[in-house]
This record gives C-alpha cells, sequence and structure tokens, in this order.
C-alpha cells in the first residue's frame, strides 16, 4: 500500500528531498515560519515530525519553538487525518444500548484506537459526547453519513474493505 | 547614571534611568506582588499582578513594564488594585492543587506569599480538576504541570539565557502547557540540565529531585571548568545540600550549567573517597597512618638524586597548592621536574601568545564578548566544555552579533552561525593563513593599527604569498567563497573576538595555529578593545592558575624564567635554597624517562594520566616501571592504582585558596566542611612532606598566607591578598595592593612591547590517513562528564546522560563499513584499540571519527598519537589515523 500525499505523491519516502525542495524557495528569516509550515503541511496534509525538525534548523530555531508554533495555530495538524472520519458515539444513551461494544468493535475493524489514524490514510477515529440523534442509539457517523441501532456485524459490514486492504 | 526621583504611595524614591517602576519600589523596600518579572528576565507582564496606578497614566499599567520617569506619582495599594490582584490570584488557585502543607515549595512559594499578601482564604471559584502528566524524565529535577501557572519564566529563561529553546508554551488557550518539542519527555528533547529554568519558578511546577534547605550557604568557585561560576554551596548537618549560583560573580553572574549545579555534592559526599592514607603491603594498597605515609614518602623522596624526582601538579588544585608543589620541587627536591596537564590542552597558547603579544592568556573577558560585533569561534565546542562562555556567545548573535564557526564537526554553535567553516581536522593554519590572505589582498586590514603597535608585518604579508585560495580549499576542504566571506564578516564587523581551544591547540604544530590567531587578532586590529581579542578557553578550573603559579618546567610564577640569573637569585634569597637553572622535564618527557629507567620516583598529584596522556600502554608501562610512585588524589584514579603511597587529598570543598579562570580572574574558594574522613587539604600534605626533608618556610597556617608570599615574589599577583578577594575576584595583571585588576590585556601595548607577525607555514599532522588506517580520529569533551571522569562520574544523574563512549561516525563511512547505531565496534590504531558503542550521525564529517576521553572502560587514548609540537611539546591528541571494524556478536 502506497501513501501519498494530497497531491498524489509517495509521503515518507521522500521527505527530505520534498523538504529542501520547499525551503529553497525560502528565506531563512522568522517570518518564513508560518508560511513555510503552511506549505509543508498543504504538501503532506500535516505536519510531520522530520519536517519540523527540518523548518528548525532551516530559520536556526530550536525544534521545540517550531512545535510552539505549530500547536498555536488550529489550522496546524500534528498527526495525519484519515480520508474519512469516523465518530462513535460515546452519549449517555448509545453508552446504556452498548457503544462501548461498537467503539471496540471499530477499533479492532480499524486496528486503532480513538484519536488515531489507519496505517493507509483512509480512517481517522474519534469518539463524541453525543450527535444528537439518541432515538438511533447505539450510533455512529462516517464523514457526514449516520449509522444507527449499531450492532457489532454492522460495524464489521461497514469496515469490511479495511480487513481486506490490510 | 541619571538619578531621578519618583514618589511611591507618598514616600520619595529614588532610581537609576532605566529603572522599572518595580524594581525602583523593590530597591526602596516596597513590596508590589509580581510572579512573572525576574532581574535576569526581560520584562514580560504577563501575570498583572504587579498593577499599580500612576498620577496621569491611565488604567493600571503593569509596574514590570513600566520605565519610572521624573516626578512620577505610583500607587501600588488602591482598593482597585487589590481587586484586581485578588481575582487574578483567586483564577490562578481555581486549578493549583494547593496543598501547600506537603509541597516542596511551602514556605518558598511566590504564589503562596501573593496569596497571603492579598488575605485569600478561600477558593472562590470552583475547583477545576484537571490531572496533566509529571514529567519525571529529567535526573535533577521534575516537570509536575499541575502546578504551572504558566508565568513563562522558565520558557524564558531557557531562550533569554541560555539560548536552548527546549522548552515552550505550546498549544493554546486552556490546553496551553510548558513543553518540549512534540511533547516529548524533557530528558529526550534538547535540554541541557543547566537548571536555569528550575531556579526561577515561582511555584512548584519545575523542582529539583532532591532539594534540600540548608541551613547556611557559603560563596565558593565551581571546581568543574576554567568558565569559574561562583556559587553557594549550601550545608546542612555537615554535608552539601544545595547548589545556587552567585549573581554577584563578576565570570558568571549567577549563571551554572549542569555540572555546577547538580554535579557537586554527590561526588564530594561519594563512599569511595579516600580516607585514609594507603601503602602498598605486599603489592596490596593498605590503609595506614598519616605518620607512616608521609615519613615514607619523605624518606623516599630523599633517597633519589635531583634528576631522577618528578613531580605532576594538578589544574584542579587551588593556586596557593600549585605554588607550594612547584616550590617544593624546586626548593626541596632541586629540580625543575615539574610540569601539568596544561602540557595537554593550552601549552601552545602560552607558548604562541608569548612570542606574538609577550604574554600567553585570554585578552579579555567572559562579559565582554557580548559586545564583539563578530565571534570566530574555531577549534571550541563552547557550548558543551565552557557551558556559561556558550550561553554569552548564543546570547550575542541574538542581539547581532555575527559568529563564525570554524570545525570539522557540526557543534552546537553551528546553529547560531552565519558562516561554518568546515575544515579537516589539522588544517587550520592553512584556513587561517587563507582569511588573512583575503583580508590583506582585500584591503580589510588595519594599517595604522599594525603600523603603530605590531612589527614584522612585511615578512608575515610575504609568508602570505604561499596560500593561494585554491590550495587553501584543496588543503582545508573549505570552499574558497566561505573563506572569503568569514575574511570578509571578521574584518569588517570590529570590534571582533576570537574564541578558541583545544581544537586549535591539541596539534603538532599547535603553537603555529595559535600564532595564525595571533596574527589575525593583530592584522585587524582586534587586540585591547572590548569585544575583541584572542581567548584561549581554559579547560580545567584552575589550569590558567596553575601555569601562572609555576607549575611548569621552565618558569617560576608569574612567568618568570628559571634560566634568568636575576630571577634565580631572587627566588633564592626567598626560599633560602640553591636552585636549578636548567628547565626540567614535560609531561611527556616525564614518561618517555620513567619507561627508560632514568626517571625513578614521581609525586602525582590530582591527576589520572593514564586516561588524559596520549599512548596510554606507554603510560601505564612508565608508571609501573617507577621506583618509587606517590600519588594524591580524591579517588583511587587508575592512575592511584598503581602508586606505592596514595596520600587522601580533599576537594575544593574542604579547603581555602584561590582558582584563577580562563578570563585571569583569582577568585576565592572556600572551606564549605572540614575535611572527610582522614583527609588533608593538598596545600598541608605537600607542606608537611617538605617540612619532613628539612624544607624552609613550609610552616604555613592558613593559604593566605601562600598567597602573601605569592604575591611578594609574583609580580602580575603582586596587589592580590585574600582580603581584597573578599569583595570579588580581580584579574591579573594586578601589581599593586591598589591596581583594580586587568579586564582586557595589551590596551595601550603589548606586553612585549610591540605585538609581533609571525611568518607561518602549512604543515600536515604527523600521522595521516592511508590504506591500512583510513579515517582520522578526533578527540573532544561531553558536557555531562568532566576530564577523566574521576567527579563526574560519581554523579548519577550526569551517568544517565552519558557515561559510555560513542563513537561518532557520518553515515557515509557507516554504510560503507556495515555499521548502525549502537553496533559494538572496535576503533584500532597503529598504538591499540578501542572497543565501544557507535553513534551514526551527520555531525561528524565523512572520514573523521570523534571520541571523548572520559570513560575508563573505552581508554580513547590508547589510541592517539604522542607526537609533540616542537615548542609546546603538546601531543596531537586531536589527529590520529585509525581504522573501524563492526564487532559481529554471537547471536
Ligand atoms: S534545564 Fe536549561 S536547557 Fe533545560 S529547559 Fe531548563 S533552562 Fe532550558
Ligand atoms: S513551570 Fe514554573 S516557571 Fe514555568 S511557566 Fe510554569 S510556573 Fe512558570
Ligand atoms: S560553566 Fe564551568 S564553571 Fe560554570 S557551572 Fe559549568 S562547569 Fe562550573
Ligand atoms: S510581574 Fe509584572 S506582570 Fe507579572
Amino acid at each position: 500500500m502506497v501513501i501519498t500525499t494530497t497531491t498524489g505523491e509517495p509521503v515518507e519516502n521522500n521527505i527530505k528531498e520534498q523538504l529542501d525542495d520547499i525551503l529553497s524557495r525560502y528565506n531563512k528569516g522568522r517570518e518564513s515560519l508560518i508560511p513555510l509550515l503552511q506549505e509543508v503541511q498543504e504538501r503532506f496534509g500535516y505536519l510531520p515530525e522530520e519536517s519540523m525538525e527540518a523548518i528548525a534548523n532551516f530559520l536556526k530555531l530550536s525544534n521545540s519553538t517550531v512545535y510552539a508554533v505549530s500547536t498555536f495555530y488550529a489550522q496546524f495538524k500534528l498527526t495525519p487525518t484519515g480520508k474519512r472520519l469516523v465518530k462513535v458515539c460515546r452519549g449517555t444513551a448509545c453508552h446504556v444500548r452498548g457503544g462501548a461494544r461498537i467503539l471496540r468493535e471499530v477499533e479492532k475493524r480499524l486496528g486503532i484506537k480513538p484519536g488515531e489514524t489507519t496505517e493507509n490514510r483512509e480512517y481517522t477515529l474519534e469518539t463524541v459526547a453525543c450527535i444528537g440523534a439518541c432515538a438511533l442509539a447505539p450510533t455512529m457517523t462516517v464523514d457526514k453519513e449516520t449509522y444507527g441501532q449499531m450492532t457489532t456485524k454492522k460495524a464489521a459490514e461497514i469496515f469490511s474493505d479495511q480487513s481486506k486492504a490490510k | 547614571m541619571k538619578i531621578i526621583r519618583l514618589t511611591i504611595n507618598g514616600q520619595g524614591v529614588e532610581a537609576r534611568q532605566g529603572m522599572t517602576v518595580l524594581e525602583a519600589a523593590q530597591e526602596a523596600g516596597i513590596y508590589i506582588p509580581a510572579l512573572c518579572s525576574d532581574p535576569d528576565l526581560e520584562p514580560y507582564g504577563g501575570c498583572r499582578l504587579c498593577v499599580v496606578e500612576v498620577e496621569k497614566m491611565r488604567g493600571q499599567p503593569t509596574a514590570c513594564t513600566t520605565l519610572a520617569t521624573d516626578g512620577m506619582v505610583v500607587h501600588t495599594e488602591t482598593p482597585e488594585v487589590n481587586r484586581i490582584r485578588r481575582n487574578t490570584v483567586e483564577l490562578l488557585i481555581a486549578d493549583h492543587p494547593m496543598d501547600c502543607l506537603t509541597c516542596i515549595k511551602n514556605q518558598r512559594c511566590e504564589l503562596q506569599k501573593v496569596a497571603a499578601y492579598l488575605s485569600i482564604s478561600e477558593r472562590r471559584f470552583p475547583r477545576t480538576d484537571r490531572s496533566l502528566p509529571i514529567d519525571n524524565s529529567n535526573p535533577f529535577f521534575t516537570l509536575d504541570r499541575n502546578y504551572c501557572i504558566l508565568c513563562a519564566k522558565c520558557v524564558r529563561a531557557c531562550d533569554e539565557i541560555t539560548v536552548v529553546n527546549a522548552i515552550e508554551i505550546v498549544d493554546r488557550g486552556y490546553e496551553s502547557r510548558v513543553s518540549t518539542f512534540g511533547d516529548k519527555p524533557l530528558f529526550e528533547s534538547i535540554c541541557q540540565s543547566c537548571g536555569e529554568c528550575v531556579v526561577r519558578c515561582p511555584v512548584a511546577a519545575l523542582v529539583a529531585k532532591d532539594a534540600i534547605q540548608p541551613m547556611r550557604e557559603v560563596e565558593t568557585i565551581c571546581p568543574y571548568c576554567g568558565v569559574g561560576c561562583g556559587m553557594y554551596l549550601g550545608i546542612r548537618d555537615g554535608r552539601i545540600v544545595s547548589v545556587r549560583g552567585s549573581r554577584e560573580n563578576q565570570a558568571s553572574n549567577g549563571r551554572l550549567c549542569v555540572k555546577g549545579r547538580y554535579g557537586i555534592a554527590e561526588f564530594i559526599h561519594h563512599p569511595e573517597r579516600l580516607s585514609a592514607p594507603l601503602i602498598r603491603r605486599n603489592g596490596k594498597l593498605t590503609e595506614t597512618s598519616w605518620d607512616e605515609a608521609l615519613g615514607l614518602v619523605a624518606s623516599r623522596l630523599a633517597s633519589y638524586s635531583k634528576d631522577q624526582v618528578a613531580v605532576i601538579s594538578s589544574a584542579k588544585c587551588t593556586n596557593e597548592e600549585n605554588y607550594i608543589i612547584q616550590k617544593f620541587t624546586r626548593a626541596v627536591l632541586g629540580t625543575n621536574n615539574i610540569d601539568h596537564c596544561a602540557r595537554l590542552c593550552h601549552a601552545p597558547s602560552v607558548a604562541g601568545l608569548a612570542q606574538s603579544f609577550g604574554s600567553g592568556a585570554m585578552t579579555n573577558s567572559n562579559s565582554d564578548i557580548g559586545d564583539a560585533a563578530c565571534i570566530l569561534a574555531i577549534g571550541t565546542n563552547t557550548t558543551e566544555t565552557h557551558p556559561v562562555i556558550g550561553f554569552n556567545v548564543k546570547k550575542a548573535t541574538r542581539k547581532g552579533t555575527r559568529l563564525i564557526v570554524a570545525n570539522p564537526r557540526q557543534i552546537g554553535l553551528v546553529r547560531f552561525a552565519d558562516v561554518w567553516l568546515r575544515q579537516r581536522p589539522g588544517t587550520d593554519v592553512a584556513l587561517l593563513m587563507g582569511i588573512a590572505k583575503v583580508i590583506v589582498d582585500e584591503g580589510l586590514h588595519d594599517s595604522s593599527f599594525i603600523s603603530e603597535r605590531c612589527e614584522n608585518f612585511d615578512a608575515f604579508k610575504e609568508s602570505l604569498k604561499g596560500f593561494d585560495l585554491s590550495l587553501v580549499e584543496k588543503i582545508t576542504g573549505v570552499p574558497q567563497n566561505q573563506i572569503a566571506e568569514a575574511a570578509r564578516l571578521y574584518a569588517t564587523n570590529r570590534p571582533g573576538a576570537i574564541l578558541y581551544s583545544m581544537g586549535i591547540t591539541q596539534h603538532s604544530h599547535g603553537t603555529d595555529n595559535v600564532i595564525a590567531i595571533a596574527n589575525l587578532a593583530m592584522l585587524t586590529g582586534n587586540i585591547g578593545k572590548p569585544g575583541s581579542g584572542v581567548n584561549p578557553l581554559r579547560g580545567q578550573n584552575n589550569v590558567q592558575g596553575a601555569c601562572d603559579m609555576g607549575a611548569l618546567p621552565n618558569v617560576y610564577s608569574g612567568y618568570q624564567p628559571v634560566s634568568d640569573p636575576k630571577v634565580k637569585e631572587k627566588f633564592e634569597s626567598a626560599w633560602g635554597s640553591t636552585l636549578s637553572p636548567t628547565a626540567g622535564l614535560t609531561i611527556s618527557e616525564i614518561f618517555d624517562a620513567a619507561y627508560q629507567g632514568k626517571l625513578k620516583a614521581l609525586y602525582l598529584v590530582g591527576e589520572n594520566p593514564l586516561l588524559s596522556e596520549p599512548d596510554a600502554s606507554h603510560v601505564r608501562e612508565a608508571l609501573s616501571r617507577l621506583d618509587f610512585f606517590v600519588a594524591q588524589d580524591i579517588f583511587l584514579s587508575e592512575s592511584a592504582e598503581l602508586a606505592h603511597v596514595v596520600l587522601p587529598g580533599t576537594t575544593f570543598a574542604e579547603k581555602e585558596g584561590t582558582f584563577t579562570n580562563t578570563e585571569r580572574r583569582v577568585q576565592r574558594v572556600r572551606k564549605v566542611i572540614e575535611p572527610l574522613g582522614n583527609s588533608r587539604a593538598d596545600w598541608l600534605i605537600t607542606c608537611q612532606i617538605a617540612q619532613l626533608m628539612g624544607g624552609k618556610d613550609f610552616d604555613f597556617e592558613h593559604p593566605s598566607q601562600i598567597m602573601d608570599e605569592i604575591a611578594q615574589l609574583t609580580p602580575s599577583y603582586g596587589g592580590i591578598s585574600f582580603e581584597r578577594l573578599e569583595t570579588g575576584g580581580l584579574q591579573w595583571p594586578c601589581p599593586t595592593k591598589e591596581h583594580p585588576g586587568t579586564p582586557i590585556l595589551h590596551t595601550t601595548k603589548f606586553t612585549r612591547g610591540k605585538g609581533k607577525f609571525i611568518p607561518l607555514e602549512y604543515k600536515p599532522s604527523v600521522e595521516l590517513p592511508d590504506d591500512e588506517y583510513p579515517l582520522v580520529l578526533t578527540t573532544g569533551r561531553s558536557i555531562f562528564q568532566y576530564h577523566t571522569g574521576t567527579m563526574s562520574r560519581k554523579v548519577k544523574g550526569l551517568n544517565i546522560f552519558k557515561n559510555e563512549e560513542q563513537v561518532e561516525l557520518n553515515p557515509e563511512d557507516a554504510r560503507k563499513l556495515g555499521i548502525a547505531d549502537d553496533d559494538t565496534i572496535k576503533v584500532i590504531s597503529r598504538r591499540g584499540e578501542v572497543t565501544a558503542k557507535a553513534r551514526v550521525t551527520e555531525a561528524s564529517p565523512a572520514g573523521v571519527v570523534f571520541m571523548t576521553f572520559h570513560f575508563a572502560e573505552s581508554p580513547t587514548n590508547l589510541l592517539t598519537n604522542p607526537a609533540v609540537d616542537p615548542i609546546a611539546k603538546i601531543p596531537e591528541l586531536k589527529v590520529c589515523a585509525v581504522r573501524v571494524e563492526k564487532i559481529v556478536q554471537p547471536s
């Protein structure tokens, strides 16, 4: 499985070359920091650690300083996000009707914990306090689509492509 | 400075121009609550507790960011001001743990103090519970974010004082926290563990792990390096329990590095400290009485002829001790066979600068490095070896100082450099002459300085012809345009300071390297002004002093030659004995003579030549061939293990005396605790041996009396006395009681009159790589260890950072050899082989491997080349040819 960037190039393969290419177009002043972070994020979809290190080196800043700026602005993502966002509800209603079991099943199917992204960058998993569809509990969403009255079997079906992909 | 007058709470207050309202109030004894201000940090205005009201100003400005002005009328206690403060503190404590009684900061907490001042007695806001991860990874301190009030003092200290920037306030809003790159544990971050953040934290968020409150404190000097930082050692129940930087100290202004702050108490109170004299009985070192040990030493030393004995003194010992040891060697043993480890570090500085300027010491001061418009740091890994001077250099670059780093390795300073010249090890003469050539060719030299203050310029200029830039590029591997850029930077940004260290001196042409630096400084008129100069950074705490005191084979104290009849006469009449006019043996010659059986007896004080000398197997053999070998030390070092008699000396904390730091500042070392066990101060031991051997005038009762004798016989120390040093250090030359000391040398004329340009030729290192030994080994040091590790390796926390040798090699070489990180490898030279772990890093250039010499398990100096500089006799520790092999471990 090849992991690709938003521009369709493989990410981890030549991250260094791509960074060099980006850096070569900037001044070494601190004013370049935010534009650089933006361009790197645009290229990779997030800010890989080695990119922040490279930017720090280039601008003669410490890695922590670059990290502080990256975490200060909401626009920057420090972890890769998948193409699709899965949210499993942990509200009271869902909880009473077995929401925890659903979450466990989804975790098993995707092989990740909440807050993480599958290795192939297909899915990012999150939990939410309540999605406001308590009548349908237990519930789950994938992007804009809501799934109600979930069962473990249903969850397995929804992510069947994922288990094959792995 | 202009004095201004203002009124605070109806009271007339005087302040100096530039002071803030907060500072003015504090100086007048008026308390204003403040949680984010610090005298060493820029005003921040973050906590908003120091709000005041100023007549004719709107609102409530923060006193820490408001400049005091003439006629200002300030009120610090209005109801509105106190309402704001109370509100602020109530918000701060809303999510503060409030377990004050059991908190390590109880009674010393600034938040507690402020809350008490504002009479806050209950939580008004509901407690917001949060439990943040505690970072326990650093061996010396803990970061518990649950206590943090986000005053950012730690972050600002790491930014403004140390310029490491290991910690920052990351994230935003309610999630804001003090953290490192990637929220990694501090231990895995770039933190250097200096603790400058810890000492400033107002609450219990950053606290030292072994924080014990001292009963009393004594001011003294750090024993770990030549920066000579001032420190207060805290004592409780006969033990050293705390260390605090001394802000009054002019060498360091209160700064300390990891070794000084956290590496002291543990080695002093270490169970392995020698506590009784030992003598060898039936091949085994056994405890004995002082009387027996001293009696034996005296009678055995007396049994040899003058040229059969030698003494090696110690750059860790005080000035008084070094003076006594050389006096004993010369007046009692009757020989000039005395030397110390300066031979291995800065002998070329002493020899080279004496030729060029007339005196061989750092020309300027630690504090004026910040005044330089350009700094050339060549052959010095300043941030590792002289950390507090490293702070100054980095800080200077923040304020616009241009920095040129010349170093084969990618050292910490490279991140701050405008230009990084990556010369091949051992090619510095070519590089420096190349730079000089550009300066002369482009007319950037200081002609009036050269004609008024210097001589022999024409011959020097002629010798530059041999250094065509294309040739220099070929020799050094540095591209021509970089050489030219560095030359222009250094010549046009004046004043320019040159800093250097062992990367320059430890070569078979070390003296030439030093002269090349002196030439360059004279060429640009960079001598005798603040922020300029030639600044050899001395390694050990008192290596400058040991040289000054004449623990050298050719000079008495103050560099007075033993061969000068007038000098000889002076010392003969002062000491009442006949002295030898011929120079004695240097360290390497001492070991050669012992090896050949010509030298029979050695008195070794506070040194560990088995690890510090080149070609260690030769040294071991030499030591074991000695007929009588007495070692005086605080631990049974690898060398002392071979001795016939071992005498337990004391650490710096158990005796009175002085150290002279790298900037020639003589500073007072004070007795903090009594000598441990049955150990004795080193000066006393030597005096007692001398007296047993019939030496006259060794009946000193206190080191201050020794200093009085030094002052009498040493012109540059003539005005120095313990009494004067009570109020602060003095920089030599300080010839009279009234003289204020000399922060900058050669201001109006050179010590030798005119500065002498000396033409140079490039000489390659003695041992160059070849087919059999294709790599260059260069050596250096780590911030977390000191010298041969006798002291620093006794400190557990320092060992956690670095406790084994790591051979650094370039990825390219590693790939060719099939070596990966942490592989066990063998480094082999013509003299021996050493096993250690590999560390693959771009910091090492291709073709070069790097090792330190701190670790007895991987004795790097088995490999190094004893070839010496013909003048300074320093061995070529920085360049030798090696081969590296991977050890295939049986799986
Ligand atoms: S210990 Fe020193 S380097 Fe580490 S975070 Fe604190 S100030 Fe910075
Ligand atoms: S850790 Fe201490 S110094 Fe740092 S921001 Fe928090 S309270 Fe202030
Ligand atoms: S810089 Fe040197 S003198 Fe200062 S604390 Fe560190 S080791 Fe001690
Ligand atoms: S001390 Fe002035 S705002 Fe904190």
